[in-house]
């Protein structure tokens, strides 16, 4: 489920993930295309991507970061969010789980067409990225007159 | 199969949510141990102090959390990497933690848990006599 998960689960997930196995042997992951940028389940941070007609709001589920450490870019409909969490760890103490994302990110989100990389903000909240992108101004339908 | 006990930690045993329960995200955690206690910490994002209930119940140990993001009324989801709209994990606790003094804070989503062992549990230094 999350890729540094390093520790030993309970069996029962070995057995959620063999079954997986063989169900991808069966029918096939790779038959469908994906995004080409589309990654992993499981990358950190996870993302939600909402649309209004006005705009574009996207959520980065990352706790913990320093929001000045951030690198948030925009091109064309092309989001980029690179950075990096650092997990404060105990040096005298003994771990039992190491599942929190500790180390560099980048997620690359691609947004609808019509988002205007002029208009956007961020803002991050109980560690929440939020940025949002406004969308150029809709053109309203228009009535056309056959001559 | 049926047993589902998590043997990572002897301590702090992992609880398998009740099945009848609505399905949640199960958040990542750290979870260390000193002579003094042990330190658990989450990540559970979107989650604000008041939508936070951390439950001792006997010898168990719950985290709950609502993640509330301002969403605008009209949107449409058109990704999402979390479907729940709330954070559930449990854990069974032993019986040398002090479950009545259990401290909890949550900074930008993370959320830290500290459990103290009873003092009388607490490794002592035992001095070797030699004649």
């Amino acid at each position: 489920m999350f890729g540094n998960l390093t520790n030993l689960e309970g069996r029962l997930f070995d057995e959620f993930k063999r079954v997986e196995q063989e169900l991808d042997q069966m029918f096939g992951r790779w038959t469908w295309p994906t995004g080409i940028r589309a990654l992993a389940g499981g990358s950190f941070p996870p993302i939600n991507v909402a649309s209004t007609p006005e705009q574009v709001d996207v959520y980065l589920f990352a706790a913990g970061l320093d929001p000045q450490g951030l690198d948030i870019s925009i091109q064309q409909n092309l989001l980029t969010v690179a950075g990096t969490r650092k997990v404060e760890r105990e040096e005298d103490a003994e771990y039992y789980r190491q599942e929190r994302f500790d180390g560099d990110f980048r997620r690359v989100i691609t947004l609808p067409d019509d988002v205007d990389p002029e208009r956007v903000e961020a803002a991050y909240k109980n560690g929440v990225l939020h940025i949002g992108v406004q969308r150029h101004v809709a053109t309203k339908p228009r009535q056309i007159k056959v001559k | 199969m049926t047993e589902n006990k998590d043997a990572v930690t002897p301590k702090l045993g992992e609880v398998q949510p009740q099945r009848e329960r609505d399905p949640a995200l199960r958040p990542p955690v750290d979870i260390s141990e000193t002579s003094e206690g042990i330190t658990l910490r989450a990540d559970m994002p979107g989650v604000s102090r008041e939508g936070l209930n951390i439950r001792v119940d006997k010898d168990t140990l719950s985290i709950e959390g609502d993640l509330a993001v301002d969403m605008p009324e009209a949107g449409e989801v058109i990704h999402a990497d979390l479907r729940y709209a709330q954070y559930r994990r449990s854990f069974a606790l032993s019986g040398e933690l002090q479950t009545d003094s259990i401290e909890a804070r949550l900074k930008d989503g993370v959320l830290t848990v500290r459990i103290p062992k009873r003092v009388e549990v607490r490794p002592r230094k035992i001095e070797v006599r030699v004649d």
